[in-house]
């Protein structure tokens, strides 16, 4: 039997992305090798100099991916937790069962910019309703204006948008685990506590992995959350790569610094994530061997 | 102890119940406020605290030059480049899935989950990475702020879904589907066409929410490639945010935007309580 027919139905959707795909990728490499800005647009050669200073002086490149990682681990660890426990207490015997689910997965079905514009308004120094309700215990706190407080108010609204994600994927996980494991563990007398340590958790590993792994590499590019929440500010206090490339590449045009910024973005970010997909690993399976 | 345990859950659910409500009841509420009721503090309830008006949502119909904002043509555009997009990326995903499920590929050292994991991976890429060689390209091929270029980019973003969703999908399809169909003399296509699909409806659905999702929320892309032509509906509700932020209309534009997605929500939620989505979502 011959397989031609296999590369039809393969082809079309590969070749597809990889033309559309190639040149940007080139492009960007290409690029980051040239000085071009807005006084000088083209793309001369000036070696690797715009790596050079990204990697000796660009304190602030550096900040900014710091602050994406403190951003993308802390909220993508809230979202585990609150997504696994909502999703533990919608799975079985709860009234509204279906009502409930379907409330919970609204929030990632709505557009992160315009909920943040949303959220802008809710904590709105003076007219939001969080500092109305705050003030009568003689509070107003400044969510977006004092450097500490604007990132807990980027992680509010990034765990509001996604932990539904989350939810989605572990609900979907646990509605396909066996029935028989948690016959067994019942009639060895397991308590809720000891079935969810020795039987649910297990179970959910691989599920789990998938799932921060997901929502990881999302979280990564986070960018649209704080372009409309804070811009970067105060200051750079809730900046992230994206959005200082953004700023570079798209506010003062310079494209090659911005592309040699781009380049080493994405280099370290599948670095990472390889090395923390082994980590996620060992912690939730490899502990037996 | 158990009737503590209860009233336990129940609380928590409350308590996520009110945080992810809160903020639509908010712009609900805000939707029908004046300037004045919005600049002096809090309010919440209408009739009691503020007099409503229905000027945030009446403005949303009037074109520009009669001081409104128009957001029916971008809610179009947002509405025509999205299921443009899905539907592309759902028959090409789909198509290269089912490859990807039923036969081994070899191109030297690449192999099927190098494939498949290049198809995933692009959602690795971080938007501002891509938008500045995209607006290049697309000013190259005069696309820009176009319908047609929109798409092109979305593609990119929406096929690494169909794919991821499909070939989780289609491995739980078994074989013998696609067997039997091919010994009553069927050629591949037909046996792909008239057996396969028809019996992968549940995750042709899951993955077709999950594009139309992605596709309907994306902002960046449309912000940097587009101006004035072709204008999506979170562009032109975020300009109005820079303005001197009238919140009346604001909200109801959000409302507005968010609206067709809650009808998502429902279907998901169908096909994860029946236990669909447990095949296709891995």
């Amino acid at each position: 039997m011959r397989y031609g027919h296999k590369y039809v139905f393969l082809l079309p959707g590969l070749l597809v992305l990889i033309a559309i795909l190639i040149f940007p990728v080139i492009f960007t490499v290409r690029l980051s090798l040239s000085g071009w800005n807005s006084y000088n647009p083209g793309l001369d050669f000036v070696g690797i100099k715009n790596y050079v200073r990204l990697f000796t002086s660009d304190p602030r490149f550096w900040e900014a991916f710091s602050r994406l990682a403190f951003f993308s681990l802390t909220t993508v660890f809230l979202q585990y937790i609150l997504g696994f426990g909502l999703a533990l207490l919608v799975w079985r015997d709860v009234l509204f069962k279906r009502f409930f689910r379907v409330l919970f997965l609204i929030p990632m079905m709505t557009t992160p910019v315009i909920m943040t514009v949303i959220w802008k308004t809710v904590f709105h120094e003076s007219l939001g309703p969080v500092n109305d309700f705050l003030s009568m215990f003689g509070l107003t706190p400044l969510w977006l204006s004092d450097p500490m407080l604007s990132k807990v108010t980027v992680i509010i609204v990034e765990v509001w948008q996604w932990t539904p994600f989350m939810f989605l994927l572990l609900l979907a996980g646990l509605l396909s685990l066996p029935k028989e494991a948690f016959l067994a563990a019942s009639i060895d007398g397991a308590g809720p506590l000891r079935k969810f340590i020795y039987v649910t958790f297990p179970l959910m590993a691989p599920i789990s992995i998938g799932a921060i792994i997901i929502r990881l590499i999302e979280a990564s590019k986070i960018m649209d959350t704080i372009y409309v929440l804070t811009s970067g500010g105060p200051g750079t206090s809730t900046e992230t790569t994206s959005f200082y490339i953004f700023i570079k590449g798209l506010r003062e045009f310079q494209m090659g610094y911005s592309a040699a910024m781009s380049f080493t973005y994405l280099i370290v970010m599948i670095l990472s994530l390889t090395v923390i997909v082994n980590i996620l690993i060992r912690v939730f399976i490899g502990r037996n061997d | 102890m158990r009737s503590f345990y209860i009233t336990l859950k129940y609380l928590a659910i409350a308590l996520w119940t009110a945080f992810v409500v809160g903020p639509f009841l908010w712009a609900l509420s805000t939707s029908f406020k004046d300037f004045s009721s919005v600049t002096s503090g809090a309010k919440y309830i209408p009739w009691l605290q503020f007099k409503p008006t229905l000027e945030g949502w009446n403005v949303l119909w009037r074109t520009p030059a009669r001081g409104g904002v128009d957001i029916a043509e971008p809610f179009m555009n947002s509405l025509m480049v999205t299921t443009l997009a899905s539907a592309i990326s759902i028959a090409l995903g789909t198509l290269a899935a089912y490859a990807l499920s039923r036969y081994t590929f070899k191109f030297g050292f690449v192999k099927n989950n190098d494939i498949t994991f290049f198809f995933i991976s692009q959602r690795i890429m971080p938007p501002v990475v891509l938008s500045i060689p995209f607006f290049i390209m697309l000013s190259k091929f005069g696309l820009l702020d176009t319908i047609a270029g929109l798409v092109t980019v979305y593609i990119v973003l929406l096929m690494p879904i169909a794919v991821w969703i499909m070939v989780d999908f289609f491995n739980k399809v078994p074989r013998e589907l696609d067997e039997t169909a091919l010994i009553d003399g069927c050629n591949p296509f037909q046996a792909f066409f008239q057996v396969v699909l028809p019996n992968s409806i549940p995750g042709l659905v899951v993955a077709t929410m999950f594009c139309l999702i992605f596709g309907w929320t994306d902002f960046f892309f449309s912000f940097i490639l587009t101006f004035t032509e072709v204008q999506l509906l979170p562009v032109r509700i975020v300009a109005l945010n820079s303005s001197i932020t009238p919140w009346w209309s604001l909200s109801a534009a959000a409302l507005i935007s968010v609206a067709p997605l809650l009808l998502v929500a429902f279907v998901v939620e169908r096909f994860l309580s029946k236990g669909n989505l447990s095949g296709a979502l891995k």
